[in-house]
């Protein structure tokens, strides 16, 4: 009899704590796909931002078509992308062009001195810290996903269940790797 | 980085390990004297909780009122703003509710009991003195121990020195004044030696024992500190960030006129004086500057 309770008690354990793995599991890949979306939070902030900035570049330097040109294409081009290494690329060309937006800026000392710029400016650079800081939390939260999955005994309960491990936020493509240079 | 990281985890959890053994002898010497062991562990527990649980609750609240902190608009610091928002995203936080201090004494803490009620707040002196990489491992020291539950965790430690404070305290009262049950029992008993043995052993415990429990706090207090740093660098993925702000602060050495022994322990840097000596150290809530720079020059 106490041996039949033995080998229940010890079958129920087992089953709690596949239970428990299996939930999380689920936890760690939510966290990472939540992560993931953030990024995309943080990237339409920088577009939302990008028209204010242009337009009050603008006001100060009408005649450098060129680079507002080039900024406004960079951006629609980023918006528009599909794969995570297009998104990257486009990515590296709208800093591209930012750079040489700001550089711009730089012959045009009233618009250096205005308010708004100077507020639009230390945004934008704090978006790109957010940026890079959401991406430095989707690797980590990815890690952990990942390690989770790949340890003893929980793989064992991956595997069944189908849980595949994710992919890290890298730069693909070898021109996003390239320092950007900025012509005027 | 990570290994740091869970040498100073496991290095606290001992610790406080210790301290509740600590504990636990010193309600078995208060019951070997008295016979009220456990009700007396109770009784002290409840005490000691009682009186830190209001401070803890509203502990952001009440560094704020003693500090005298303003809080921080958008327009006003956008540079702070973005850069404590940016840290919580790379901490997976809410972002802290920010507050400055105005004096030139670079310094900064955090409070709060949960990350969802934290604050974090920086002089004025400091966003002066620090570049944008210094601040950053300024700000994600703070953001670390917010992560980290540190004002728990020190609270926690608060009560088991309430605890051994009380439990020795009536220790030694019961020793010298009676009123124990057991005493009586064991005098007009036999077995008188072992029964002073134990006496002895226990008085001995009385007496060190609020010593060793402000050692053990102070120790806690320490490791986080360390471990605020490790986790801080692993937020920026640069280390030499916190480094350069040590590197500064320990040169500015004035002293902060806001900050007392109470709230001394929440500073990133000791703000009231910098202990050297090897005594000296055992009675700080900081590890030496010195220290915490190699340990971050070593990730």
């Amino acid at each position: 009899m106490t041996g039949l309770v033995v080998v229940l008690a010890i079958i129920g354990v087992v089953i709690v704590a596949g239970i428990g793995i299996y939930n999380g599991l689920i936890t760690l890949r939510n966290r990472a796909d939540n992560a993931w979306a953030q990024v995309d939070v943080q990237l339409r902030r920088r577009y939302d931002l990008i028209p204010n900035l242009v337009e009050t570049v603008k006001g100060y330097a009408k005649h450098e078509r060129e680079v507002f040109q080039k900024v406004t294409e960079a951006r629609a081009q980023a918006i528009n992308a599909g794969t995570v290494g297009e998104q990257g690329q486009a990515e590296n060309m709208l800093s591209g062009a930012l750079k040489s937006l700001f550089a711009v800026a730089e012959n045009y000392p009233d618009l250096k001195a205005n308010q708004n710029f100077l507020m639009l400016q230390e945004e934008l650079a704090g978006t790109e810290g957010k940026i890079a800081y959401a991406r430095q939390f989707y690797n980590d939260t990815v890690m952990k996903f990942n390690t989770k999955q790949q340890v003893f005994p929980s793989n064992m309960i991956a595997n069944m269940f189908g849980f595949k491990e994710k992919e890290y936020f890298e730069i693909e493509e070898p021109e996003a790797k390239e320092p950007v240079k900025v012509e005027f | 980085m990570y290994e740091q990281i869970t040498r100073n985890k496991w290095r606290s959890f001992f610790l406080i390990l210790f301290f509740l053994c600590l504990i636990f002898a010193l309600s078995w010497a208060f019951g070997e004297l008295t016979g009220w062991g456990t009700e007396g562990l109770i009784i002290a527990v409840v005490i000691a909780v009682a009186m830190t649980f209001g401070s803890y609750y509203a502990s952001d609240k009440i560094v704020l009122a003693i500090s005298r902190a303003r809080p921080v608009k958008k327009e006003d610091y956008p540079y702070l703003y973005n850069v404590v928002e940016g840290l919580a995203i790379a901490a997976g936080l809410p972002k802290p509710r920010c507050y400055v201090i105005d004096d030139t004494a670079p310094n900064a803490f955090a409070s709060g009991r949960n990350p969802e009620n934290s604050v974090i707040v920086v002089t004025t002196g400091l966003l002066q003195k620090l570049n944008r990489a210094e601040l950053e491992g300024v700000i994600a020291h703070e953001m670390s121990h917010i992560k980290n539950y540190d004002v728990l965790v020190q609270t926690l430690a608060v009560v088991m020195v309430g605890v051994v404070a009380l439990l020795s305290d009536w220790t030694l009262r019961t020793f010298f004044w009676g009123g124990g049950r057991r005493r009586s029992r064991d005098r007009s008993g036999g077995g008188g030696n072992a029964a002073a043995i134990f006496i002895v052993v226990a008085l001995v415990l009385a007496i060190l024992s609020p010593l060793v429990a402000q050692l053990l706090r102070l120790a806690i207090s320490r490791k986080r500190e360390f471990l605020a740093d490790a986790n801080g660098a692993l937020l920026t993925r640069y280390p030499p960030g916190l480094a350069s702000a040590l590197k500064k602060l320990s040169a500015d050495r004035e002293p902060l006129e806001a900050a007392n022994k109470a709230t001394a322990h929440l500073y990133i840097v000791n703000p009231l004086k910098d202990f050297k000596g090897k005594v000296n150290k055992l009675f700080s809530t900081h590890p030496p500057i010195e220290e915490r720079i190699a340990a971050l020059e070593k990730m």
